[in-house]
C-alpha cells in the first residue's frame, strides 16, 4: 500500500474541453502548492478530490488516497478534508455545535472532547458562542479544528489564509501546516500568494 | 425524493388541462344534463350575438393591459429610484404587508375611499366642496374602468416589488450603479440604463401572471368595474350562474375566448417586449446622463405612498365600519361607535376561521414538502428547471380560473371526490404549489454549496446535510415561502365555492357571500378577519426565526 | 370526443353510490325517524344578517325538536346552488348529493323544474300544510305562474314596495308616470338593481304592469302574446328616465343591499324593495335613518312567495322536509314576521289557526316604517317566468351594454 495522495494523470473536462491537467505524488506531511491565475481552474481540482465538481464537469485518471481509489466514491466517504477562505461555519449552530459536527459519532464524551480541541487553538470556553460573534482568526481556527475533528486522510486548502491580516496569516499558516505534519497528512493547497507557498514549503506547481 | 418533480408536474397541469377540457366541451355544445347531445357552434354564434360582446372583450384587453403596464411602470420607477437606499427599506416595508390583503378586500377598502359618497369625499365636505350630498359622479364603476385598474395597480405593485427584489441580487446593482455614477449618470438614469435590461428577463413571467390575472378578475371588477357591459370573466360568471341552463354553453365559449384573450395579451406583450428592450438598448448607448433626477425621484416616491395609502385608508375605512353606529354622508367620522357588530358576528366567525386556517395549513404544507424535495432532488440529481418547467409552474397562474375550475369540478366530481374538505385542499394545491416554490426557488439554489462540501468532507452524507444543515439555515426563506403559501390558499374563492360544493365555508367563501348585501359593517369585519389571519402568517414567518435563532447573528440578516 | 366523455360518464355512474330509497312524505312519522341524525345543507342566500340569523334560529329550533342539525351554506346568488345540482346531474351523480334545500322562486325554480331537478311531489303532504292559506294567497301553488306540483314549499310572502326618505322628499311618486316626472325634475337621486338582478328585474316588471293596457296578457308566456307591442310603452318610458337616473344609467347597483347603501349614504331618495318591511328591519339596525318610510304604487304591486325546495339527488331529503315543514310552523311564521327579525309576511290563513297562534301574530309590532296589510294594497300577479328572462335580456341590450 502506498500512504499519501497520489494524483495520476488527473485531468478536469467541461464538456468535451479538458480544463486542466495534473499529476502529482503527495507523500504523508508533505505539502503540494497550486499556483496560477484566476480562472485556471485551481479550485476545480479541489472539487474532484473532494467529489463535488459542479454539473457539466467530469474528471479523468486516478485520484488515490493512502492506498484506496477514490473514483465513484460519494464526498463523505472519502475522508478527505477542506477549508475555503470563508471559513464556512454553520452559523445556525453554536461554536460547540460546530465541532461536535465534524466529530466522528461513536466518541466517547464528546463534550470533553470539543472542551479539549478548543483549549487547543486557544479559545477555551467558546462552546456556547455564537460563530457570527467570533474575529476572522478565531473562526479560522474553529474551522481547521472542526476539520481535524472529522479525521480526514488528506487537507484540502483553498485559498484558507487570503481572508486574513498579514500577522494572523502567518499565525494561521503555522497552526495549519504543523497539525498536518504532526497528523501526516498529505495536503494540497491552492492559493496565488508566493508567500503562502514558501511557507508550505513543498512542491510548487503552476498552472496557465 | 426523486418522484417528487413529477408529482409536482402532473399536480400542476393535471387538473389544469382536464379543467379546460371540460369547459372546451360544452362550448362545443355537448353538455348532456341539459339535454344538449350534439356538437355544434351555436354557443359561439349565441357568444357572439350578445350585445355586450365587444365591449366587453375590449374592456378586459384594456383594463388588463393598462394594469399590468402601469403596474411594470411604478414599480420600475420605484425600483430605479430608491432600490439600494435607507428609504427603500422604508418602502419595501410599507408596501409588503399590502401583499397579504385579499383583493376583494382591498377593492372594498379602495371603492369607500373614493365614491362620491366615500370617506375623501366626507372629509372634504361640506367646508371645501359644498356638498351636503354626495354628488352625483361617476368615479366607481365608471365604464372605462379606470378604478378598476387603479385598485389593481394598487395590489399588484407590491408583487412585482417583492418578486423583482428577489430577482435583484442576481443583477449585481450596486458595482453598476456605482460605476455609473462615477461616469456622471443620474441614479434612475444608470439603474434603467444598466439594471433593468438584466432584470426584465428574471421577472419576465410575474409580470405575465400579472397580466393573465388583470385581464380576467372577477371580484375587484366586480367591486370596482363598470357593469355595463363588465369585462368578459364576470359575463361568463354571470352565465354560469343564470338561471337560464343553456346559458351555461355560452358561458363555456366565453371562457374558451377568455383563453384565447389572455393568449392573445401574452403573445401581444411578448412582441411589445422586443421592441421596447431594442428601444430600450438605443437609448442606453445615446450617452445622456439625465443627472437632474430629483423630481422624478420624488414622483416615485409618492407613487408608492400612494400605492400603499391607498390600501392602508381602505382597510382603516373598513375597519371603522365594523365599529359604526349611523355614519351619514357628509360625517368624516360615525356618529357612534359600537362593538354591536363584532358581538353580532364574532361567533360566527369561529368556525370559518378554523376552516380556512386548516385548509391553508394543509395545503401549505404539503406544498412546501413537494416543493423542498423538488429542489432538493434538483440538487442531488443535478437536474435543473429548464424554461419549460418554469412555464409549467406558471400554467396555473396563466390560465384564467374561470375558464378551467368549472371543468375542474365536473372531474372532481366524476371521481367522486369532492365536497370535503380534503378535496379543496387539493384543489388549493393547484395555486398554492406555483406561488411556495417561485418563493423558495431562488434562497435554496442560493444556499452556498461550499457548506455541503465542507459537511461532506466532515463526513456528513446527503441526508445528514439536507436535515441538519440545509433546513435550518433556510428557515426563515422556508417560512416565507409558507406564509406566502398560506395567504395565498386564504385568498381562493372560486376554487373553494366549486369544488367544496358550498359546503366547505371559508372565511373568504364567507366574505364574499355577506358582501353581495353590501353591508359595509360585515363587510369590515369580514376584511379584518381575512387580513388578520394572512397578516399572522407573515408575522410568524418573520418571528419565528428570529426567536429560534435568536442568539445565531450570522442568520437574523437573513430572517 | 364526446363518445369518449359518454364513455367516461358512463363508467363513472357505475362507480357511483347505490341510490338508497327515498322517504315517502306522505308517511310522515317515518320521515321524521329517517331525519332524526341527518345533516341539512340549506344552501341559501347569505347577504343579509337578518335572514342569516333567522336560518340559524330556525337551525336550533329543528335540531332541538327534531334533532336534525341545519347548515347554512351561504350563497352569493341562488344560482350556485343550481349549478350545483347540474355539475353533479351531469357527472353522473344522482344520490348523496351536496344540496339538501334551497330558498328559491322564479326562473331558478322553472329552470331546475324544466330540468328534472327537483324531488318530489312532497310539499302538500308536509303536516303544516293545513294551514297554508291557498285560497287567499294564490302564489303559494304557482310560482311565477308556473305550478309548484308539490314540488316546493312555501314559507313567506314578499311584495314590492318602495321606500324613501321623508327628510328629503315629501310627497313620493306613486305610478310609474309620477315616477318618471319625479326622476326628471330630480336627475341622479334614483336607480334599481342592474338586471339580470332579480330586484332589477321585478322593477321592470313592475313599470311594465303599470305602462301596459293589458296587463293580463302578461300572464302568458312571451312567444304566446305580441311582446313588441306589449313592451313598447315599457321603452319609450325607460329612455326617458335612463339619462336621469343615477349616474346617468352609466352604472348601475348591482343587487339590492346595494341599493340600499346608496341609500343610507344619502346618494339616492327612493329605492325599491321586495320586504315590506326591508325599511323597518334597516332602521332598527342603524343602517338606515329613521325618517325612512314606505309606500307602495298606486295600481297595486307585484307579489310572490319564497319557496324552499329539494334537489333530486339530496342527500338529507327527510331531514329537509322535516325544515321545511316547520318553516311553515305558526311559530317560525310568526318569528319570521316579526320585523325586529325578519319582517317577511306570512304565508299562513289566519283562519286556520286557532285563537292562540292567532294572538301572536296579531301581539307583532310591524315597525314605524311597515305598510298595514291594508295600505299595501292589492297584491299583481308575477308574469311568466319568461318575461323576466327576456325583459333582463332586452334591457341589458339596450341599456345595460350601450357604454
Amino acid at each position: 500500500m502506498t500512504a499519501g495522495l497520489i494524483l495520476d494523470t488527473l485531468t478536469i473536462h467541461l464538456g468535451n474541453r479538458p480544463l486542466v491537467s495534473l499529476s502529482a505524488r503527495i507523500a504523508p506531511g508533505a505539502v503540494l502548492t497550486v499556483m496560477g491565475p484566476s480562472g485556471i481552474g485551481k479550485s476545480t481540482i479541489l472539487a474532484a478530490i473532494t467529489g463535488t465538481l459542479a454539473p457539466g464537469f467530469r474528471c479523468r485518471g486516478r485520484i488515490v488516497l493512502n492506498g484506496r481509489d477514490l473514483a465513484g466514491l460519494p464526498p463523505q466517504d472519502r475522508h478527505v478534508g477542506i477549508l475555503f477562505q470563508d471559513h464556512l461555519l454553520f452559523p445556525h449552530l453554536s461554536v460547540g455545535g460546530n465541532l461536535s459536527f465534524g466529530l466522528p459519532p461513536g466518541t466517547p464524551d464528546r463534550k470533553a472532547a470539543i472542551a479539549q480541541a478548543l483549549a487547543e487553538i486557544g479559545m477555551d470556553g467558546f462552546a456556547g458562542r455564537d460563530p457570527a460573534t467570533l474575529s476572522g482568526g478565531q473562526k479560522a481556527r474553529v474551522a481547521l479544528m472542526r476539520m481535524l475533528l472529522s479525521e480526514p486522510q488528506a487537507l484540502l486548502l483553498d485559498e484558507p489564509f487570503s481572508g486574513l491580516d498579514a500577522d494572523l496569516r502567518g499565525q494561521m499558516r503555522d497552526m495549519v501546516f504543523e497539525r498536518a505534519r504532526a497528523r501526516n497528512l498529505p495536503v494540497v493547497l491552492v492559493t496565488h500568494d508566493a508567500e503562502d507557498a514558501r511557507a508550505a514549503g513543498g512542491e510548487v506547481m503552476s498552472l496557465g | 425524493m426523486r418522484i417528487a418533480p413529477v408529482l409536482t408536474v402532473l399536480l400542476l397541469t393535471l387538473p389544469v388541462l382536464a379543467g379546460l377540457a371540460g369547459m372546451v366541451v360544452p362550448a362545443f355544445g355537448y353538455f348532456p344534463a341539459i339535454g344538449a347531445e350534439h356538437t355544434s357552434l351555436a354557443a359561439f354564434r349565441a357568444l357572439l350575438d350578445w350585445p355586450g360582446f365587444g365591449p366587453a372583450l375590449r374592456l378586459s384587453a384594456t383594463t388588463g393591459i393598462a394594469a399590468t403596464l402601469l403596474s411594470l411602470m411604478v414599480t420600475v420607477l420605484i425600483l430605479s429610484a430608491w432600490s439600494g437606499t435607507r428609504a427603500f427599506h422604508w418602502i419595501e416595508r410599507a408596501l409588503s404587508p399590502l401583499l397579504s390583503v385579499p383583493h376583494a378586500a382591498a377593492a372594498f377598502g379602495i371603492a369607500f375611499l373614493i365614491a362620491p359618497s366615500g370617506w375623501i369625499a366626507r372629509a372634504l365636505s361640506p367646508w371645501l366642496t359644498g356638498w351636503d350630498r354626495p354628488p352625483d359622479l361617476l368615479i366607481v364603476q365608471d365604464p372605462w374602468g379606470i378604478a378598476m385598474v387603479l385598485g389593481l395597480v394598487a395590489k399588484e405593485v407590491p408583487f412585482l416589488l417583492l418578486m423583482a427584489l428577489a430577482a435583484l441580487p442576481q443583477c449585481q446593482p450596486n458595482r453598476s450603479l456605482t460605476l455609473a455614477q462615477a461616469m456622471g449618470y443620474g441614479r434612475m438614469a444608470a439603474w434603467l440604463k444598466l439594471i433593468l435590461p438584466r432584470l426584465y428577463p428574471l421577472i419576465r413571467l410575474p409580470v405575465y401572471a400579472v397580466l393573465a390575472y388583470s385581464m380576467s378578475v372577477v371580484d375587484v371588477a366586480l367591486i370596482l368595474g363598470p357593469n355595463t357591459p363588465p369585462p368578459l370573466a364576470v359575463q361568463v360568471v354571470r352565465w354560469m350562474g343564470a338561471p337560464d341552463l343553456t346559458l351555461r354553453l355560452t358561458a363555456s365559449a366565453g371562457a374558451v375566448v377568455q383563453v384565447g384573450l389572455v393568449m392573445a395579451g401574452l403573445g401581444l406583450w411578448r412582441l411589445a417586449e422586443g421592441l421596447v428592450l431594442g428601444w430600450c438598448a438605443r437609448w442606453a448607448a445615446d450617452g445622456r446622463r439625465l443627472a437632474q433626477d430629483r423630481l422624478a425621484r420624488l414622483a416615485a416616491l409618492a407613487l408608492a405612498g400612494l400605492s400603499a395609502g391607498a390600501i392602508f385608508a381602505g382597510i382603516a375605512g373598513l375597519a371603522l365600519w365594523s365599529v359604526a353606529g349611523p355614519w351619514r354622508f357628509p360625517n368624516a367620522l360615525p356618529d357612534l361607535l359600537t362593538p354591536g357588530h363584532w358581538q353580532r358576528h364574532g361567533a360566527g366567525l369561529i368556525e370559518p376561521l378554523t376552516e380556512t386556517v386548516l385548509i391553508a395549513a394543509a395545503a401549505t404544507a404539503i406544498a412546501l414538502v413537494l416543493v423542498v424535495f423538488c429542489l432538493e432532488a434538483e440538487q442531488r440529481f443535478n437536474l435543473s428547471k429548464g424554461r419549460g418547467a418554469m412555464w409549467l409552474l406558471y400554467l396555473p397562474l396563466l390560465i384564467p380560473q374561470v375558464a378551467f375550475l368549472h371543468g375542474l369540478q365536473m372531474l372532481a366530481l366524476g371521481i367522486g371526490a369532492d365536497m370535503g374538505r380534503s378535496a379543496v385542499i387539493a384543489a388549493h394545491l393547484v395555486f398554492v404549489l406555483p406561488y411556495v416554490m417561485l418563493s423558495l426557488d431562488d434562497p435554496y439554489n442560493g444556499w452556498d454549496r461550499r457548506q455541503a462540501t465542507v459537511a461532506a468532507a466532515l463526513g456528513a452524507g446527503p441526508s445528514r446535510v439536507f436535515w441538519r444543515l440545509r433546513l435550518p439555515m433556510l428557515l426563515a426563506p422556508i417560512l416565507t415561502a409558507a406564509a406566502v403559501g398560506f395567504a395565498v390558499s386564504v385568498g381562493q374563492y372560486l376554487p373553494t365555492l366549486l369544488i367544496g360544493a358550498g359546503r366547505v365555508q371559508t372565511l373568504t367563501t364567507e366574505a364574499v357571500a355577506l358582501s353581495a348585501g353590501g353591508d359595509r359593517r360585515v363587510i369590515g369585519i369580514y376584511a379584518l378577519a381575512q387580513t388578520g389571519v394572512v397578516i399572522l402568517g407573515f408575522a410568524a414567518a418573520i418571528g419565528l426565526p428570529r426567536l429560534v435563532w435568536a442568539n445565531r447573528r450570522g442568520l437574523r440578516g437573513a430572517a | 370526443m364526446s363518445r369518449f366523455i359518454a364513455a367516461l360518464t358512463a363508467a363513472l355512474a357505475l362507480m357511483a353510490p347505490v341510490a338508497q330509497a327515498d322517504p315517502v312524505p306522505s308517511d310522515w312519522p317515518s320521515v321524521l325517524a329517517e331525519a332524526k341524525g341527518q345533516t341539512v345543507y340549506w344552501n341559501a342566500w347569505g347577504g343579509a344578517t337578518a335572514t342569516n340569523d333567522f336560518i340559524a334560529w330556525a337551525g336550533q329550533q329543528v335540531q332541538d325538536r327534531y334533532g336534525v342539525t341545519v347548515e347554512h351554506v351561504k350563497l352569493s346568488d341562488t344560482a350556485d346552488a343550481v349549478s350545483r345540482v347540474l355539475a353533479e346531474k351531469a357527472a353522473g351523480k344522482d344520490a348523496g348529493g351536496a344540496v339538501d334545500l334551497i330558498w328559491i322562486n322564479g326562473a331558478n325554480f322553472a329552470a331546475m323544474k324544466q330540468n328534472g331537478l327537483l324531488f318530489g311531489p312532497w310539499a302538500e303532504d308536509l303536516p303544516n300544510w293545513r294551514y297554508v292559506d291557498v285560497a287567499g294567497k294564490p302564489t303559494v301553488q304557482s310560482d311565477f305562474t308556473v305550478p309548484t306540483e308539490g314540488l316546493e314549499s312555501p314559507w313567506a310572502m314578499a311584495q314590492v314596495v318602495f321606500y324613501y326618505d321623508t327628510a328629503r322628499l315629501t310627497e313620493p311618486p306613486k305610478s310609474a308616470l309620477a315616477l318618471a316626472d319625479w326622476i326628471a325634475a330630480n336627475p341622479g337621486r334614483f336607480t334599481f338593481p342592474q338586471p339580470p338582478d332579480f330586484l332589477g328585474t321585478t322593477f321592470l316588471k313592475q313599470a311594465l304592469l303599470g305602462l301596459t293596457k293589458d296587463p293580463a296578457l302578461l300572464q302568458q308566456p312571451v312567444e304566446a302574446v305580441d311582446y313588441d307591442a306589449i313592451t313598447a310603452p315599457l321603452w319609450a318610458w325607460l329612455d326617458g328616465i335612463t339619462p336621469s337616473l343615477w349616474r346617468s344609467g352609466r352604472a348601475y347597483p348591482q343587487t339590492g343591499p346595494r341599493q340600499l347603501q346608496l341609500m343610507a349614504d344619502g346618494e339616492i331618495d327612493l329605492a325599491i324593495s321586495f320586504s315590506p318591511s326591508e325599511a323597518s328591519t334597516a332602521i332598527a339596525n342603524g343602517e338606515l335613518p329613521d325618517t325612512v318610510r314606505s309606500f307602495v304604487f298606486d295600481g297595486g304591486t307585484i307579489g310572490n312567495a319564497s319557496f324552499v325546495a329539494i334537489p333530486y339527488n339530496a342527500s338529507a331529503k327527510a331531514g329537509a322536509m322535516v325544515l321545511a315543514d316547520f318553516l311553515l310552523s305558526p311559530q317560525a311564521q310568526a318569528h319570521a314576521q316579526n320585523p325586529d327579525i325578519l319582517g317577511y309576511g306570512t304565508v299562513l290563513a289566519m283562519d286556520s289557526l286557532t285563537p292562540d297562534q292567532r294572538a301572536a301574530f296579531a301581539a307583532l309590532d310591524l315597525g314605524i316604517a311597515t305598510l298595514t296589510p291594508a295600505e299595501l294594497g292589492a297584491t299583481l300577479p308575477e308574469p311568466h317566468p319568461s318575461w323576466a328572462v327576456k325583459l333582463a335580456e332586452d334591457w341589458t341590450a339596450r341599456y345595460g351594454v350601450a357604454h
